[in-house]
Protein backbone atom coordinates (compact mmCIF):
# COMPACT_ATOMS: atom_id res chain seq x y z
CA UNK A 1 0.00 0.00 0.00
CA UNK A 2 1.27 3.43 -0.47
CA UNK A 3 1.04 5.85 1.98
CA UNK A 4 -0.63 9.11 2.05
CA UNK A 5 1.76 12.08 0.93
CA UNK A 6 1.70 15.50 2.42
CA UNK A 7 0.89 17.48 -0.35
CA UNK A 8 1.63 21.43 -0.82
CA UNK A 9 0.78 24.51 -2.93
CA UNK A 10 3.62 26.49 -3.34
CA UNK A 11 2.59 30.16 -4.72
CA UNK A 12 4.07 33.37 -5.21
CA UNK A 13 0.95 36.32 -5.24
CA UNK A 14 0.57 39.05 -6.56
CA UNK A 15 3.54 40.97 -8.67
CA UNK A 16 6.37 40.40 -6.69
CA UNK A 17 9.01 38.30 -8.87
CA UNK A 18 11.26 37.52 -6.45
CA UNK A 19 10.80 33.42 -6.39
CA UNK A 20 14.53 32.34 -4.98
CA UNK A 21 12.88 31.70 -1.70
CA UNK A 22 10.01 29.71 -3.15
CA UNK A 23 12.60 27.51 -4.88
CA UNK A 24 14.56 26.91 -1.91
CA UNK A 25 11.44 26.07 0.22
CA UNK A 26 9.99 23.94 -2.57
CA UNK A 27 13.09 21.85 -3.11
CA UNK A 28 13.57 21.26 0.79
CA UNK A 29 10.18 20.41 1.44
CA UNK A 30 10.38 18.00 -1.74
CA UNK A 31 13.46 16.37 0.16
CA UNK A 32 11.85 15.96 3.04
CA UNK A 33 9.51 13.59 1.20
CA UNK A 34 6.53 15.74 0.21
CA UNK A 35 4.72 16.20 -3.19
CA UNK A 36 4.89 19.84 -3.70
CA UNK A 37 3.17 21.34 -6.85
CA UNK A 38 4.81 25.05 -7.99
CA UNK A 39 2.12 27.88 -9.36
CA UNK A 40 5.08 30.12 -10.93
CA UNK A 41 4.79 33.69 -10.58
CA UNK A 42 2.19 36.23 -10.71
CA UNK A 43 -0.73 33.98 -9.20
CA UNK A 44 -3.96 35.61 -8.20
CA UNK A 45 -5.46 34.81 -4.53
CA UNK A 46 -8.24 32.27 -6.97
CA UNK A 47 -5.73 30.82 -8.50
CA UNK A 48 -4.10 29.62 -5.79
CA UNK A 49 -7.12 28.61 -3.77
CA UNK A 50 -8.87 26.92 -6.67
CA UNK A 51 -4.93 24.81 -7.31
CA UNK A 52 -5.29 23.96 -3.68
CA UNK A 53 -9.13 22.08 -4.64
CA UNK A 54 -8.28 20.47 -7.11
CA UNK A 55 -4.74 19.10 -6.14
CA UNK A 56 -6.03 18.47 -2.80
CA UNK A 57 -3.63 19.58 -1.46
CA UNK A 58 -2.92 19.93 2.58
CA UNK A 59 -1.35 23.11 2.72
CA UNK A 60 -0.84 26.16 0.72
CA UNK A 61 2.50 27.91 1.68
CA UNK A 62 2.72 31.39 0.18
CA UNK A 63 5.95 33.68 -0.66
CA UNK A 64 5.58 37.52 -0.41
CA UNK A 65 8.46 40.26 -0.69
CA UNK A 66 6.03 42.80 -1.62
CA UNK A 67 4.76 44.20 1.40
CA UNK A 68 1.22 42.97 0.25
CA UNK A 69 0.64 39.64 2.85
CA UNK A 70 -2.46 41.34 5.09
CA UNK A 71 -4.52 41.68 1.90
CA UNK A 72 -3.44 38.05 0.07
CA UNK A 73 -3.09 36.26 3.45
CA UNK A 74 -6.61 37.39 3.62
CA UNK A 75 -8.03 36.73 0.78
CA UNK A 76 -6.88 33.57 -0.02
CA UNK A 77 -8.40 32.45 3.53
CA UNK A 78 -11.37 33.85 2.65
CA UNK A 79 -11.86 32.08 -0.40
CA UNK A 80 -10.79 29.39 1.32
CA UNK A 81 -13.84 29.67 3.50
CA UNK A 82 -16.05 30.30 0.72
CA UNK A 83 -15.60 27.47 -0.77
CA UNK A 84 -15.81 25.29 2.19
CA UNK A 85 -11.91 24.56 2.09
CA UNK A 86 -10.59 26.22 5.44
CA UNK A 87 -8.98 23.15 6.26
CA UNK A 88 -6.29 23.74 4.17
CA UNK A 89 -3.45 25.16 6.01
CA UNK A 90 -1.74 28.69 4.98
CA UNK A 91 1.63 29.36 5.98
CA UNK A 92 4.23 31.58 4.30
CA UNK A 93 7.49 33.40 4.73
CA UNK A 94 9.32 35.97 2.95
CA UNK A 95 9.83 39.80 4.15
CA UNK A 96 7.12 39.98 6.69
CA UNK A 97 7.43 42.21 9.47
CA UNK A 98 7.72 40.91 13.03
CA UNK A 99 4.75 42.74 14.13
CA UNK A 100 2.14 41.63 11.38
CA UNK A 101 2.68 38.10 12.56
CA UNK A 102 0.00 37.87 15.34
CA UNK A 103 -2.24 39.98 12.69
CA UNK A 104 -1.65 37.09 10.31
CA UNK A 105 -2.03 34.62 12.57
CA UNK A 106 -5.41 35.70 13.69
CA UNK A 107 -6.58 35.51 10.55
CA UNK A 108 -5.77 31.84 10.45
CA UNK A 109 -2.31 31.68 8.67
CA UNK A 110 -0.82 28.76 10.66
CA UNK A 111 2.51 29.73 11.06
CA UNK A 112 4.77 32.25 9.12
CA UNK A 113 8.73 31.88 9.08
CA UNK A 114 10.84 34.97 8.86
CA UNK A 115 14.13 35.34 6.60
CA UNK A 116 16.62 33.20 8.14
CA UNK A 117 14.55 30.42 9.10
CA UNK A 118 15.93 26.89 9.01
CA UNK A 119 13.97 24.62 6.41
CA UNK A 120 13.88 22.13 8.65
CA UNK A 121 11.37 24.15 11.01
CA UNK A 122 8.80 24.74 8.17
CA UNK A 123 9.34 21.30 7.66
CA UNK A 124 8.94 20.28 10.89
CA UNK A 125 6.03 22.30 11.47
CA UNK A 126 4.54 21.10 8.31
CA UNK A 127 4.21 17.65 9.36
CA UNK A 128 3.20 17.86 11.97
CA UNK A 129 0.32 20.45 11.24
CA UNK A 130 -0.37 18.18 8.58
CA UNK A 131 -0.82 14.86 10.52
CA UNK A 132 -3.20 16.81 12.84
CA UNK A 133 -4.92 17.81 10.07
CA UNK A 134 -5.41 14.31 8.99
CA UNK A 135 -6.01 12.97 12.28
CA UNK A 136 -9.03 15.34 12.23
CA UNK A 137 -10.77 14.10 8.80
CA UNK A 138 -10.46 10.43 9.94
CA UNK A 139 -12.28 11.75 13.24
CA UNK B 1 -18.42 7.80 1.06
CA UNK B 2 -21.82 7.57 -1.32
CA UNK B 3 -22.18 11.44 -0.50
CA UNK B 4 -18.73 12.22 -2.36
CA UNK B 5 -19.11 9.91 -5.08
CA UNK B 6 -22.04 11.41 -6.19
CA UNK B 7 -20.75 15.13 -5.96
CA UNK B 8 -18.25 14.04 -7.52
CA UNK B 9 -19.80 12.70 -10.46
CA UNK B 10 -22.18 15.89 -10.41
CA UNK B 11 -18.74 17.92 -11.29
CA UNK B 12 -17.84 19.29 -7.89
CA UNK B 13 -13.93 19.62 -7.62
CA UNK B 14 -13.07 19.26 -4.34
CA UNK B 15 -14.92 15.89 -4.14
CA UNK B 16 -13.10 14.48 -7.69
CA UNK B 17 -10.04 15.84 -6.18
CA UNK B 18 -11.35 14.16 -3.10
CA UNK B 19 -11.40 10.33 -4.88
CA UNK B 20 -8.30 10.80 -7.29
CA UNK B 21 -6.14 11.13 -3.56
CA UNK B 22 -8.35 8.23 -1.99
CA UNK B 23 -7.30 5.98 -5.18
CA UNK B 24 -3.94 7.55 -5.62
CA UNK B 25 -2.98 6.84 -1.93
CA UNK B 26 -4.37 2.83 -2.74
CA UNK B 27 -6.49 3.69 0.55
CA UNK B 28 -9.09 0.86 1.35
CA UNK B 29 -12.22 2.70 -0.28
CA UNK B 30 -10.07 2.85 -3.49
CA UNK B 31 -11.83 -0.01 -4.77
CA UNK B 32 -15.55 0.72 -3.53
CA UNK B 33 -14.74 3.97 -5.42
CA UNK B 34 -13.66 2.41 -9.24
CA UNK B 35 -16.49 -0.05 -8.55
CA UNK B 36 -19.56 3.04 -8.42
CA UNK B 37 -17.36 5.06 -10.85
CA UNK B 38 -16.39 2.89 -13.65
CA UNK B 39 -19.84 2.61 -15.18
CA UNK B 40 -20.16 6.42 -15.65
CA UNK B 41 -16.92 6.40 -17.56
CA UNK B 42 -16.10 5.46 -21.24
CA UNK B 43 -17.73 8.88 -22.88
CA UNK B 44 -14.41 10.93 -22.57
CA UNK B 45 -11.55 11.20 -25.55
CA UNK B 46 -8.11 10.56 -23.17
CA UNK B 47 -5.38 11.59 -25.21
CA UNK B 48 -1.47 10.92 -24.03
CA UNK B 49 0.96 13.77 -24.72
CA UNK B 50 4.59 12.43 -24.23
CA UNK B 51 8.09 13.77 -25.08
CA UNK B 52 11.13 13.63 -23.93
CA UNK B 53 12.08 16.52 -20.89
CA UNK B 54 11.53 20.58 -22.51
CA UNK B 55 9.94 18.83 -25.50
CA UNK B 56 7.15 21.31 -24.70
CA UNK B 57 4.30 19.11 -23.28
CA UNK B 58 3.19 21.11 -20.90
CA UNK B 59 3.31 24.52 -23.00
CA UNK B 60 1.42 22.76 -25.87
CA UNK B 61 -1.06 21.07 -23.36
CA UNK B 62 -1.88 24.43 -22.19
CA UNK B 63 -2.51 25.64 -25.71
CA UNK B 64 -4.58 22.26 -26.48
CA UNK B 65 -6.82 22.68 -23.72
CA UNK B 66 -7.90 26.35 -24.93
CA UNK B 67 -8.32 24.97 -28.31
CA UNK B 68 -10.82 22.29 -26.89
CA UNK B 69 -12.46 25.16 -24.44
CA UNK B 70 -13.09 27.31 -27.38
CA UNK B 71 -15.10 24.26 -29.05
CA UNK B 72 -17.13 23.55 -26.23
CA UNK B 73 -15.40 21.12 -24.39
CA UNK B 74 -14.76 20.78 -20.91
CA UNK B 75 -11.29 19.14 -20.29
CA UNK B 76 -9.75 17.13 -17.94
CA UNK B 77 -5.83 17.44 -17.15
CA UNK B 78 -3.87 14.94 -15.35
CA UNK B 79 -0.25 15.87 -15.55
CA UNK B 80 3.33 13.37 -14.34
CA UNK B 81 6.33 14.36 -12.99
CA UNK B 82 8.64 12.23 -11.23
CA UNK B 83 8.99 11.22 -7.66
CA UNK B 84 12.23 11.08 -5.93
CA UNK B 85 13.47 7.71 -5.73
CA UNK B 86 15.50 8.58 -2.74
CA UNK B 87 12.82 10.19 -0.66
CA UNK B 88 9.16 10.00 -2.54
CA UNK B 89 9.13 13.59 -2.61
CA UNK B 90 8.41 15.92 -6.12
CA UNK B 91 8.22 19.06 -7.18
CA UNK B 92 5.48 19.33 -9.50
CA UNK B 93 5.76 21.65 -11.70
CA UNK B 94 3.53 20.92 -14.94
CA UNK B 95 0.77 22.99 -13.97
CA UNK B 96 2.76 26.28 -14.01
CA UNK B 97 2.31 26.62 -17.95
CA UNK B 98 -1.49 25.96 -17.47
CA UNK B 99 -2.56 28.16 -14.55
CA UNK B 100 -4.38 30.62 -16.85
CA UNK B 101 -7.35 27.78 -16.81
CA UNK B 102 -7.32 27.54 -13.37
CA UNK B 103 -9.94 29.39 -12.39
CA UNK B 104 -11.81 28.03 -15.18
CA UNK B 105 -14.82 25.87 -14.02
CA UNK B 106 -14.68 23.31 -17.08
CA UNK B 107 -11.30 22.99 -16.52
CA UNK B 108 -9.73 20.73 -14.11
CA UNK B 109 -6.24 19.93 -13.71
CA UNK B 110 -4.32 17.33 -11.31
CA UNK B 111 -0.63 16.97 -10.56
CA UNK B 112 1.29 13.51 -9.89
CA UNK B 113 4.36 11.86 -8.61
CA UNK B 114 5.24 8.81 -10.35
CA UNK B 115 5.58 7.12 -6.83
CA UNK B 116 7.90 4.26 -8.11
CA UNK B 117 6.67 3.89 -11.29
CA UNK B 118 8.78 3.21 -14.33
CA UNK B 119 6.47 3.59 -17.40
CA UNK B 120 6.24 7.17 -17.49
CA UNK B 121 3.07 7.60 -15.38
CA UNK B 122 1.87 6.68 -12.12
CA UNK B 123 0.25 3.84 -10.87
CA UNK B 124 -2.96 5.30 -10.38
CA UNK B 125 -3.14 7.39 -13.23
CA UNK B 126 -5.45 5.25 -14.87
CA UNK B 127 -7.51 5.85 -12.30
CA UNK B 128 -7.71 9.14 -12.35
CA UNK B 129 -8.38 9.42 -15.92
CA UNK B 130 -11.33 7.40 -15.11
CA UNK B 131 -12.61 9.43 -12.72
CA UNK B 132 -12.43 12.50 -14.80
CA UNK B 133 -14.11 10.92 -17.69
CA UNK B 134 -16.77 9.57 -15.51
CA UNK B 135 -16.93 13.25 -13.46
CA UNK B 136 -18.27 14.63 -16.74
CA UNK B 137 -14.65 16.13 -18.88
CA UNK B 138 -15.17 15.48 -22.60
CA UNK B 139 -11.66 15.23 -22.96
CA UNK B 140 -9.08 13.87 -20.44
CA UNK B 141 -5.52 14.81 -21.62
CA UNK B 142 -2.72 13.66 -19.68
CA UNK B 143 1.17 14.37 -19.79
CA UNK B 144 3.72 11.87 -18.98
CA UNK B 145 6.66 12.39 -17.41
CA UNK B 146 10.08 13.43 -19.47
CA UNK B 147 10.62 10.30 -21.40
CA UNK B 148 13.63 8.91 -22.70
CA UNK B 149 12.89 5.87 -25.43
CA UNK B 150 11.20 3.12 -23.89
CA UNK B 151 8.53 4.70 -21.63
CA UNK B 152 5.20 3.62 -23.11
CA UNK B 153 2.69 3.08 -20.66
CA UNK B 154 0.39 5.73 -22.04
CA UNK B 155 -0.24 3.62 -24.69
CA UNK B 156 -2.10 1.24 -22.76
CA UNK B 157 -4.71 4.16 -21.24
CA UNK B 158 -5.02 6.59 -23.59
CA UNK B 159 -6.82 6.41 -26.92
CA UNK B 160 -4.58 8.84 -29.28
CA UNK B 161 -1.19 9.42 -27.93
CA UNK B 162 0.74 12.39 -29.61
CA UNK B 163 4.38 12.04 -29.57
CA UNK B 164 5.99 15.70 -28.84
CA UNK B 165 9.77 15.57 -30.93
CA UNK B 166 12.15 18.44 -31.63
CA UNK B 167 14.78 19.58 -33.77
CA UNK B 168 18.43 18.98 -32.44
CA UNK B 169 17.71 15.57 -31.10
CA UNK B 170 19.16 13.10 -33.13
CA UNK B 171 19.86 11.30 -36.86
CA UNK B 172 17.20 8.97 -38.49
CA UNK B 173 18.19 5.61 -36.65
CA UNK B 174 17.04 7.88 -33.96
CA UNK B 175 13.45 7.78 -35.04
CA UNK B 176 13.40 4.17 -36.44
CA UNK B 177 14.57 3.01 -33.04
CA UNK B 178 11.77 0.96 -31.51
CA UNK B 179 9.80 2.06 -28.34
CA UNK B 180 8.73 5.26 -27.82
CA UNK B 181 8.49 5.93 -31.84
CA UNK B 182 5.85 3.02 -32.71
CA UNK B 183 3.39 4.32 -29.95
CA UNK B 184 2.46 7.60 -31.84
CA UNK B 185 -0.61 8.11 -33.27
CA UNK B 186 0.16 12.08 -34.16
CA UNK B 187 3.59 12.84 -34.50
CA UNK B 188 4.15 16.73 -33.52
CA UNK B 189 7.66 18.29 -33.97
CA UNK B 190 7.67 21.45 -31.62
CA UNK B 191 9.80 24.38 -31.82
CA UNK B 192 9.57 24.13 -35.58
CA UNK B 193 10.57 27.40 -36.00
CA UNK B 194 14.35 25.96 -34.52
CA UNK B 195 17.34 24.84 -37.50
CA UNK B 196 16.39 21.11 -38.36
CA UNK B 197 12.27 20.71 -37.60
CA UNK B 198 11.90 20.18 -41.60
CA UNK B 199 14.23 17.38 -41.23
CA UNK B 200 12.88 15.91 -38.25
CA UNK B 201 9.45 15.84 -39.92
CA UNK B 202 10.84 14.42 -43.43
CA UNK B 203 12.55 11.63 -40.85
CA UNK B 204 9.25 10.82 -39.41
CA UNK B 205 7.22 10.89 -42.43
CA UNK B 206 9.85 8.70 -44.33
CA UNK B 207 10.41 6.28 -41.91
CA UNK B 208 6.28 6.20 -42.05
CA UNK B 209 6.18 5.31 -45.28
CA UNK B 210 8.43 2.68 -44.65
CA UNK B 211 5.87 0.74 -42.90
CA UNK B 212 3.30 0.81 -45.77
CA UNK B 213 -0.36 1.10 -45.84
CA UNK B 214 -1.96 1.09 -42.60
CA UNK B 215 -5.43 2.03 -41.23
CA UNK B 216 -4.54 5.27 -39.61
CA UNK B 217 -1.37 6.67 -40.86
CA UNK B 218 -0.22 9.06 -38.43
CA UNK B 219 0.12 12.63 -39.13
CA UNK B 220 3.51 14.70 -38.88
CA UNK B 221 2.76 18.13 -37.34
CA UNK B 222 4.42 21.28 -36.86
CA UNK B 223 3.93 23.60 -34.34
CA UNK B 224 5.47 26.26 -32.11
CA UNK B 225 3.58 25.92 -28.71
CA UNK B 226 4.84 29.05 -27.35
CA UNK B 227 3.39 31.30 -29.90
CA UNK B 228 0.13 29.13 -30.26
CA UNK B 229 1.11 27.80 -34.15
CA UNK B 230 -0.19 24.97 -35.78
CA UNK B 231 -2.26 23.53 -32.49
CA UNK B 232 -5.47 24.45 -33.96
CA UNK B 233 -3.91 21.31 -36.26
CA UNK B 234 -3.45 19.38 -33.75
CA UNK B 235 -6.74 19.71 -31.97
CA UNK B 236 -8.23 19.06 -35.38
CA UNK B 237 -6.14 15.47 -36.09
CA UNK B 238 -6.67 14.17 -32.49
CA UNK B 239 -10.64 14.66 -32.96
CA UNK B 240 -10.24 13.05 -36.60
CA UNK B 241 -8.35 9.96 -34.77
CA UNK B 242 -10.81 9.77 -31.94
CA UNK B 243 -13.55 9.75 -34.78
CA UNK B 244 -11.10 7.03 -36.84
CA UNK B 245 -11.20 5.07 -33.38
CA UNK B 246 -15.18 5.40 -32.89
CA UNK B 247 -15.55 3.38 -36.59
CA UNK B 248 -12.71 1.33 -37.43
CA UNK B 249 -12.18 -2.21 -36.61
CA UNK B 250 -8.27 -1.13 -35.41
CA UNK B 251 -10.67 0.87 -32.74
CA UNK B 252 -12.76 -1.54 -31.59
CA UNK B 253 -9.19 -4.23 -31.52
CA UNK B 254 -7.46 -1.04 -28.75
CA UNK B 255 -10.57 -0.76 -27.21
CA UNK B 256 -10.96 -4.33 -26.16
CA UNK B 257 -6.79 -4.59 -26.00
CA UNK B 258 -7.44 -2.20 -23.23
CA UNK B 259 -10.20 -3.80 -21.40
CA UNK B 260 -8.51 -6.98 -21.28
CA UNK B 261 -5.49 -5.61 -19.63
CA UNK B 262 -7.62 -3.71 -16.94
CA UNK B 263 -9.01 -7.07 -16.21
CA UNK B 264 -5.70 -8.31 -16.07
CA UNK B 265 -4.45 -5.39 -14.35
CA UNK B 266 -6.91 -6.09 -11.52
CA UNK B 267 -6.40 -10.21 -11.38
CA UNK B 268 -2.88 -9.37 -11.07
CA UNK B 269 -2.95 -7.43 -7.84
CA UNK B 270 -5.68 -9.40 -6.65
CA UNK B 271 -3.37 -12.35 -6.77
CA UNK B 272 -0.59 -10.94 -5.67
CA UNK B 273 -2.19 -10.08 -2.30
CA UNK B 274 -2.73 -13.33 -1.60
CA UNK B 275 0.64 -14.20 -2.40
CA UNK B 276 1.91 -11.90 -0.09
CA UNK B 277 -0.43 -12.99 2.49
CA UNK B 278 0.37 -16.91 2.23
CA UNK B 279 4.23 -16.43 1.79
CA UNK B 280 4.25 -14.38 5.31
CA UNK B 281 2.59 -17.12 6.82
CA UNK B 282 4.60 -19.74 5.22
CA UNK B 283 8.18 -18.01 6.14
CA UNK B 284 10.43 -19.12 8.98
CA UNK B 285 14.01 -19.51 9.74
CA UNK B 286 13.52 -23.45 9.45
CA UNK B 287 12.40 -22.87 5.83
CA UNK B 288 15.21 -20.25 5.01
CA UNK B 289 17.98 -23.34 6.80
CA UNK B 290 16.17 -25.82 4.34
CA UNK B 291 16.82 -23.18 1.32
CA UNK B 292 20.19 -22.60 2.49
CA UNK B 293 21.21 -26.24 2.76
CA UNK B 294 19.64 -26.91 -0.46
CA UNK B 295 17.52 -29.61 1.23
CA UNK B 296 14.52 -28.50 -0.42
CA UNK B 297 14.41 -25.65 -3.83
CA UNK B 298 12.18 -22.44 -4.28
CA UNK B 299 10.17 -24.20 -7.05
CA UNK B 300 9.11 -26.63 -4.18
CA UNK B 301 8.29 -23.89 -1.49
CA UNK B 302 6.35 -22.10 -4.30
CA UNK B 303 4.36 -25.03 -5.47
CA UNK B 304 3.87 -26.10 -1.78
CA UNK B 305 2.49 -21.68 -1.16
CA UNK B 306 0.48 -22.08 -4.18
CA UNK B 307 -1.25 -25.52 -3.58
CA UNK B 308 -2.34 -23.47 -0.19
CA UNK B 309 -3.58 -20.67 -1.97
CA UNK B 310 -6.18 -22.78 -4.03
CA UNK B 311 -7.12 -25.12 -1.53
CA UNK B 312 -7.93 -22.00 0.83
CA UNK B 313 -9.56 -20.36 -2.39
CA UNK B 314 -12.47 -23.30 -3.11
CA UNK B 315 -13.26 -23.80 0.45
Amino acid sequence: MSERKVRVIVAKPGLDGHDRGAKVVARALRDAGMEVIYTGLRQTPEQIVQTAIQEDADAIGISILSGAHEYYFGRIIELLKERKASDILVFGGGVIPEDDVPKLKAMGAGAIFGPGTPTSVCIDWLNSAVREKWARETA
Amino acid sequence: MEKLIARALEGDHRSIARLISLVESESPQAEIIMRKIYPHSGKAHIIGLTGSPGAGKSTLADKIIAHFKSLGKTVGVIAVDPSSPFTGGAILGDRLRMQQHAVDPDVFIRSMGTRGSLGGLSRSTQEAALILDACGKDVVLIETVGVGQSEVDIVKIADTVGLILVPGMGDDIQIMKAGIMEIADIFIVNKADRDGADRVATEVNMMLDLLGMRPWRPPVLKTIAERNEGVEEVVSEMTRHADFLRRSEEGRRRRWQRLGMEVEEILRREIAAMVEVAWEKEKSPELFELLAARKTTPYEVAERILGTILTETCD
